[in-house]
């Protein structure tokens, strides 16, 4: 895929201009912070800056989402309801874009949800780099997501005063060609890139004690320690890390009524694993009581479980979990923990 | 990854229920009933012995109900609750002629080809006899092709045994050897008493040919797994069903997730061979 070059100053006018086909979102400030939102003006839009609080998989994952419509009293047959609109996610981080990854293979295998998938497939992604870590608590160079090879249309990396841009696909192409303003990158430009890189590679420090590879059977040789006894008192069971989660894809089904009594609609929302009813049964029965286990199941999930699943880790490093978390349980101190000082 | 790689999907979601009418309705006991359904386009619901399918109450929710019939018996399907959350107390409601929404057959039921010519051991604690009639009505359907047939059941006590009439009809027969327990008797009780586990002294068992499938509560498979494993069977040939909160039934919602195994996938039926190093199990 060809390499291109955009000017600084001409995103303003690029973003202005995909405006005009696309709901365009990306980092932009709101009460203070960091948050990926709508981009109601092009200035709004700040490629610059990460951490935000929440991920942007709400835009192919909202927080509720309507699944279905229906009659009361089964009078017509229930209509399924997708929702999906052109976007563009303008500004994605190496370690979101990992994580859409994720979210991608948990939603299409097996039972492909068309819920997640039709917002995904109309939406394209334009990568930022990173140039240093968000703070202390970001570790995707441990997990390996600081760099991405893939699931992006483009990707633009600050080079002075200029972007060099990488395309993935054939859409990300199409997109530039018709704007008309990039030009393509130069011998001069590639070199420019790779210093760029390799700095950044410098300024972002190895948080984890071993290499991730292992992490898997660090947690299943700790299945049973105290750790997750010590963790589980701490914590408070409020699903912050849940909700901050790039990864994090459970939720819950709930039928409202509509006013006329008549007619409602199925919609899901966000859940977590975390909450003490996740995995409590109708008979009383609960499945993961103490928080401890509720903790481990979380933990297990990141290092373990979505491994087996999806072959990559469901942990991006992100660092998210951290920031939200109201008792500081930070995953770059429990894997090193984990790792106990063999 | 690249949007281009993602599958083509059906927009026709696989959140959308199907409608079925409720046909009929009988009271099993103080808290449970018997609802025969059938869908509205008269399709049957395919489903294996074991499985379960997601009922919509719509307004209330949907909840996950295993399937209580066999397929071996026609285009309707039988669905035995308990009213204890909103949507079951919402089915307790409903009179003949009502509708609701059915998602599935979902699961993996019990893996009847591989029973076949095999002596099969039924244990059934409770309410676990509602997914256990499936099976036991297909086997005794095709009663040539298993060997000896012994169905174990155990209750609190005599007001909560489901099915009576079917009961009877099982403690009848030559060809099977149905034995019932309950937990405490009442006065009109006069067969055996304590839990299920004392049915299991001086039972005859081929270790060699017989297939153990139990369903009941956790704590019942604690016990009752340790007694079949006593008489010599193989873990690979003991099989039980987990109950779980399976909220999507597709895999994706993560409520059903025991340890890295989604329940509404892999199971509900399981070997107590893929079940031992599943911590969170049993």
């Amino acid at each position: 895929m060809p390499l291109k070059v955009i000017e600084k100053r001409d995103v303003e006018p690029l973003v202005r201009h995909l405006m005009e086909r696309f709901q365009v979102v990306g980092i932009k400030k709101k009460d203070g912070k960091n948050t990926y939102g709508v981009i109601e003006s092009p200035a709004e839009l700040r490629l610059d800056s990460c951490a935000t609080i929440t991920s942007p998989k709400k835009y192919f994952f909202p927080q509720r989402e309507t699944l279905l419509q229906f009659a009361v009293d089964g009078s017509w047959e229930p209509q399924a309801v997708v929702e999906a609109q052109p976007r563009i996610i303008f500004g994605m981080r190496p370690c979101d874009i990992a994580a859409t990854w994720m979210l991608d293979m948990a939603f299409s295998e097996v039972n492909p949800d068309a819920n997640y998938l039709e917002k995904r497939k109309r939406a394209l992604i334009i990568g930022v780099d990173c140039k240093e870590p968000c703070d202390e608590y970001c570790f995707c160079k441990s997990m390996g997501t600081l760099e991405v090879e893939t699931g992006y249309d483009l990707f633009f990396t600050a080079a002075d005063d200029t972007y060099i841009v990488r395309t993935g696909t054939p859409e990300g192409e199409a997109l530039l060609e018709e704007w008309g303003k990039a030009r393509e990158a130069l011998y001069e430009d590639r070199v420019k890139l790779r210093a760029v890189q390799r700095e950044k590679d410098e300024r972002f420090k190895e948080a984890l004690e071993f290499d991730v590879e292992e992490l898997p059977r660090f947690l299943e040789d700790s299945y049973r320690s105290l750790l997750w006894d010590v963790l589980g008192e701490k914590c408070l069971s409020c699903g912050s890390c849940n909700l901050v989660c790039p990864t994090c894809y459970c939720f819950n089904v709930l039928d409202e009524v509509k006013l006329n009594l008549s007619e409602g609609e199925r919609y899901r929302v966000w859940d977590s694993c975390q909450l003490e009813g996740f995995a409590k049964v109708a008979t009383g029965e609960n499945f993961r009581e103490r928080r401890g286990d509720r903790v481990r199941h979380r933990f297990f999930r990141k290092g373990k479980y979505m491994k087996e699943m999806f072959g990559r880790f469901g942990c991006v490093g992100c660092g998210r979990c951290t920031r939200a978390c109201l008792v500081h349980i930070n995953p770059i101190e429990v894997y090193n923990q984990l790792k106990g000082g063999e | 990854m690249d949007a281009r790689l993602l599958p083509t999907v059906d927009l026709d979601t696989i959140f959308r229920p199907r409608l079925a009418q409720l046909l009929n309705v009988e009271e099993m006991t103080a808290k449970e009933k018997l609802f025969t359904f059938q869908f509205k386009d008269g399709t049957p619901l395919g489903q294996d012995p074991g499985q379960f399918v997601e009922v919509s109450a719509f307004g209330i929710g949907e909840a996950p109900i295993s399937v209580s019939s066999s397929p071996t018996r026609g285009d309707t399907f039988e669905l035995c609750v308990r009213a204890v959350g909103n949507v079951t107390n919402a089915l307790h409601r409903m009179a003949p002629g009502a509708t609701v929404g059915i998602r599935g057959p979902f699961g993996r039921g019990f893996p009847v080809e591989e029973m076949r010519g095999r002596n099969v051991l039924f244990v059934a604690g409770g309410l676990g006899l509602v997914p256990l009639r499936s099976l036991i009505h297909a086997v005794l359907d095709m009663r040539q092709d298993f060997g000896a047939v012994t169905i174990l059941y155990g209750t609190k006590n005599p007001s909560e045994l489901l099915f009576r009439n079917e009961l009877a009809q099982w403690e009848a027969r030559d060809d099977v050897d149905y034995q019932v327990t309950v937990d405490v008797a009442d006065e009109s009780w006069r067969g055996n008493v304590g839990v299920i586990t004392t049915l299991f002294r001086g039972l005859p068992v081929d270790p060699r040919n017989t297939v153990a499938v139990i369903v009941g509560p956790p704590v019942m498979y604690r016990f009752v797994i340790r007694e079949v494993l006593g008489k010599g069977l193989p873990m690979g040939r003991i099989l039980v069903s987990l109950e779980r909160r399976m909220k999507c039934g597709v895999g994706k919602c993560g409520h059903c997730q025991i340890n890295g195994v989604y329940v509404c996938q892999k199971g509900p039926v399981f070997t107590y061979a893929e079940l031992r190093n599943l911590q969170e199990a049993i």
